[in-house]
């Protein structure tokens, strides 16, 4: 990073065609209460120039596909500490499929055992980022996986 | 016809036949000016021009996302389908920002005729509120017909998306004292509706004569703005704005003013796409012979004032 960008940058690097921000969506899926890991990642995710909606604890499944759904966004994030993740990101997955969202970048975090990394890889959620993980690696990962464009012909829900 | 042409006119077939993730990918067009955004407005407009559109405004923390759950729950019951586009600031710093209005806003998220979808302000060239009207229009044509345009009511920009709305709601809070003054002062003169939320608090009747007080200095319209108690946490007096929103628009309408409104609003309008695509244009050119680099170096140098370098600039992009 060469230097601190001023606020006309920002105005001039964001010109009305030259498209768009990446835009997330935070979630924590289940029942832990535990929301400060996926709070220091919406900040991060700020920091790095994204429009990052949070949605708070306690999100079904169901919720977080309407949101994501609604809002459009192109990643979605899920946090959970509580160990359901083999109930619940299978749900998620299957719901943004069933919605044509397959084309929504799908990242975990939180506290997942290694041993369930692979088969939450094999369902296609894209990344688990473990604690240690650095906001920078996160920002990367999403700029580098993300689809390219939100424009019609990206969209695989198109002729459905 | 061209193949996004076709494809615009399909996204905007399953939207106005109210499919949710069509609304949504057509606001993503409008909201990020993509190419297709003019194919877009050009499909849906005729559509448009249904909707009661509300803007609610005030200070941070005033309780407006909380009072836009009440108004959302309050006008299904009243049958209505409901759109909300709710702004929060850009970090000026970073370009990013967090936009949580929505968690406020997670109880209606089964219903298929409530809509929320959250906006940044960006550093758009048209302006925060050509890019909110146009997210408007969408959710009007897509068939919500009471839309919510939740803002935070500081900086004119703000001040301008609150003004494109029927019926502005100004919400202020018992014991803010005096740091809420300057919103009030600009946001004060475009208030159909005034909310004093919180009113469980310490404080509403010395607020309530305040704002009875700045409400007599201003000019006497002829829509007399109410004074209305809502404790938005608890849902109490929410049935009773809603009753004056409704109130207000069978005002606008009956009096003419609906149309004058909207003929103003849509000068605004018309005036600011055509500085949009005039900005855009010349920055196109930025860097071509007699193009804004070339303008800034004749102005440092002084050898071209400002009025004339705008002349020439204007000349090249006039096409």
């Amino acid at each position: 990073m060469s230097q601190q960008p001023t606020s006309s940058d920002v105005a001039l690097m964001n010109p009305p065609d030259a498209g768009r921000k990446i835009r997330v969506l935070i979630a924590k899926p289940g029942l832990d209460g535990h929301d400060r890991g996926a709070k220091v990642v919406t900040r991060g995710l700020r920091d790095a120039g994204m429009e990052v909606i949070y949605t708070g604890l306690h999100q079904t499944p169901e919720m977080i596909v309407e949101a994501s759904l609604q809002e459009d966004v192109d990643v979605i994030g899920l946090s959970i500490l509580s160990g359901a993740h083999n109930v619940l990101f299978p749900r998620i997955v299957n719901l943004l499929k069933q919605n044509g969202m397959d084309d929504v970048l799908v990242f975990a975090g939180g506290i997942i055992p290694p041993e369930d990394v692979p088969e939450i890889l094999g369902m296609g959620i894209k990344a688990v980022f473990g604690p240690g993980t650095t906001l920078e690696d996160t920002a990367r990962f999403i700029r580098e996986n993300v689809r390219p464009s939100s424009g019609l012909a990206a969209s695989s829900g198109e002729g459905r | 016809m061209s193949a996004t042409e076709n494809s615009v006119r399909e996204w905007a077939h399953r939207g106005l036949a109210g499919e949710r993730r069509a609304l949504a990918r057509l606001i993503t067009l409008v909201e990020n000016r993509l190419p297709e955004a003019a194919a877009v407005m050009r499909e849906l407009t005729p559509h448009t021009g249904r909707a009661h559109i509300l803007g609610i405004t005030g200070a941070p923390g005033s309780g407006k996302s909380t009072l836009t759950n009440e108004l959302i729950k309050e006008f299904r019951r009243r049958e209505r389908k409901i759109g909300v586009v709710a702004i929060d600031p850009t970090s000026t710093l970073t370009g990013g920002a967090v936009l949580g209005d929505r968690i406020r806003m997670l109880e209606n998220y089964q219903d298929p005729h409530v809509f929320i979808r959250s906006m940044a302000t960006r550093g758009q060239l048209g302006g925060l509120a050509a890019m909110s009207n146009d997210v408007v229009r969408v959710m009007d044509a897509c068939g919500k017909d009471l839309i919510i345009v939740e803002t935070v009511g500081v900086g004119q920009d703000e001040v301008d998306v609150a003004k494109a709305a029927h019926t502005t709601i100004l919400v202020e809070v018992p014991g803010m004292g005096d740091d809420i003054q300057a919103i009030k002062a600009g946001v004060l003169e475009i208030a159909d509706l005034l909310v004093i939320n919180k009113a469980d608090r310490d404080g509403v009747e010395r607020l309530n004569l305040h704002l009875q007080s700045m409400l007599n200095l201003a000019p006497k319209k002829e829509w007399s703005v109410p004074i209305l108690k809502t404790v938005a946490a608890q849902g109490e007096g929410i049935a009773k704005l809603a009753d004056q929103a409704e109130k207000h628009l069978t005002y606008l309408k009956q009096s003419g003013e609906y149309e004058k409104r909207e003929r103003a609003r849509l000068r605004d309008e018309l005036l600011s796409r055509v500085r949009e695509e005039i900005s855009r244009r010349v920055l196109n050119r930025e860097h071509s012979a007699g193009g804004l680099q070339e303008m800034l170096n004749r102005l440092e140098a002084r050898s071209i004032d400002l009025y004339d370098a705008a002349t020439v600039l204007l000349n090249q992009v006039a096409e």
